[in-house]
């Protein structure tokens, strides 16, 4: 994996985050009956982020759960290796509720695909509304994001990598080549 | 980062990381039984084949549940009513089963080492559901997990497995992955039910229920088959309830709270009492809850390596 460009600083993603809080809470008009959830491994820390502060802006706690899609995915029987198996958590009901799905990158989009089905198999919310930080396009699915942090082109062989301080000791985001070696 | 297993036919060589694996996957599956919606889509398209030639209720249906909720689809046999009646041998039988496209056999069988045998006939991967007097793996996981809920880690846990060991496949497995991960395991019964051959897995053997009650953290009763009282290898029923029996008098006189398990099915008042069985100590049906999320989490890791 070669690093092509820096696509994000620390900075930039911190202003991101502020702008998604500020774009959810108008598009909801307010906060009340809103909840994040977030796909494992970074989208949950994202909807921690976007969580804390939409509470800043709007003084209310918001409902924070994360999802695991392994059990979801499509392809889990063609790879080689197994994905490890993390656990769902969401500690309340989302039926009735504004679910906003927190992803780091928006690609094919068939991990929304599987995310929808694990949602709703855990309840009937109101309305479901993704969130990404970077849209890379390439969709093969009738998928959209009602938020996006940043719009970024990219061709199929490249690849969108969100580092965050949680879990690799760093924000940002960098656009990698993937080898060509399997 | 996880492999999967091609087969799971004993604790004895299954490595350590392998165990570990299954039983922190277990945790995942625990979570989607606390769900309204129960049923994950992961193992859609995918035919599993439980042979069981020996009767079993919660095994199989527990089996059959960890299945459903994978979304596989589950082919039943038995061996009472079917061609083996008629004299079919086992490797034919698994065979024309396969020829017919399915993807993973549990097969629960009198003889010792038939899964393996089976494994060696067959590309699918074949779990263990009890071969006569050897293993049953999936037992002893869920009896792993479950302690491992309740006391966080099994490193330096007193485990004491009650009854008849000789013939018990649930202690074998027991002992095979307590062991390994690191907990000390000890067996109590009639000295005529304790193999001779435990010392060498690093295994104390106690012929005083007392004295096993003082030094466990956990006891595992077995099933006392009633049918060895005719064996000799104890003068009565009513005898053995008196030695070796699990009761509230006993456990009272050890100061400490001691956890009960049991694999059932139970016989209530010889090997435990129905006031301790049902007490709060008892994680009898804890560990049957379990049952489904680890034989959930071994066809995860086998049936999506099948196909």
């Amino acid at each position: 994996m070669r690093v092509k460009s820096k696509i994000a600083d620390a900075q930039q993603m911190a202003r991101s985050i502020t702008r998604l809080a500020h774009e959810i809470i108008e598009h909801n008009k307010g906060a009340a009956n809103l909840c994040l959830i977030g796909i494992r491994t970074r989208g949950d820390f994202l909807a921690t982020r976007i969580a804390e502060k939409i509470s800043e802006i709007e003084r209310v706690s918001v409902p924070l759960g994360s999802l695991d899609i392994t059990l979801y995915r499509d392809d889990v029987r063609q790879k080689l290796k197994l994905p490890e198996l993390k656990r769902t958590e969401v500690h309340f009901d989302i039926t009735d509720k504004n679910v906003v799905l927190v992803d780091d990158v928006l690609f094919t989009g068939r991990t929304i695909r599987s995310a929808l089905d694990a949602l709703i198999d855990i309840g009937r919310p109101t309305t479901i509304q993704l969130a990404v930080f970077v849209d890379r396009g390439h969709r093969e699915l009738p998928i959209s994001a009602d938020y996006v942090g940043k719009n970024q082109p990219t061709a199929v062989k490249e690849s969108v990598v969100v580092h965050l301080a949680e879990v690799d000791g760093i924000d940002e985001i960098l656009l990698v080549e993937e080898d060509n070696e399997p | 980062m996880p492999q999967g297993i091609k087969d799971l036919l004993g604790l004895r060589d299954l490595p350590k990381e392998e165990i570990v694996e299954i039983l922190d996957t277990g945790r995942s599956f625990r979570e989607v039984l606390e769900r309204p919606i129960k049923k994950v889509p992961t193992l859609q398209g995918t035919t599993v084949v439980n042979l069981f030639f020996e009767s079993s209720t919660r095994t199989r249906i527990s089996f059959e549940l960890a299945e459903r909720r994978l979304s596989a689809d589950v082919v039943n046999f038995a061996a009472s009513g079917s061609s083996v009646s008629k004299g079919e041998t086992l490797k034919d039988t698994a065979r024309n089963i396969e020829a017919m496209k399915t993807d993973v056999v549990v097969l629960r069988h009198p003889s010792t080492g038939a899964p393996h045998f089976l494994s060696r006939l067959l590309k699918s991967p074949v779990i263990n559901a009890g071969d006569g007097i050897n293993e049953h793996p999936t037992q002893g996981l869920l009896d792993m997990f479950t302690m491992r809920e309740k006391f966080g880690e099994l490193k330096g846990l007193h485990v004491c497995i009650v009854g008849d060991i000789q013939h018990s496949r649930v202690a074998r497995s027991n002992i095979f992955g307590l062991k390994k991960l690191g907990a000390e395991v000890a067996v109590c019964g009639p000295k005529t039910l304790i193999p001779n051959y435990l010392e060498q897995f690093g295994v104390k053997a106690f012929y005083d229920i007392d004295e096993a009650i003082r030094w466990a953290d956990v006891l595992n009763v077995l099933r006392i088959q009633l049918e060895r009282e005719a064996g000799g290898d104890f003068p009565s029923i009513r005898e053995y309830r008196l030695y070796w029996g699990i009761n509230r008098s006993r456990l009272e006189r050890s100061k400490k709270s001691i956890v009960i398990m049991h694999p059932g099915p139970i016989n209530r008042g010889v090997e435990l009492d129905a006031d301790i069985a049902d007490g709060n100590t008892s994680l009898i049906l804890d560990q049957v809850t379990n049952g489904v999320a680890i034989r959930m989490a071994v066809l995860f890791l086998t049936g999506v390596k099948s196909s």
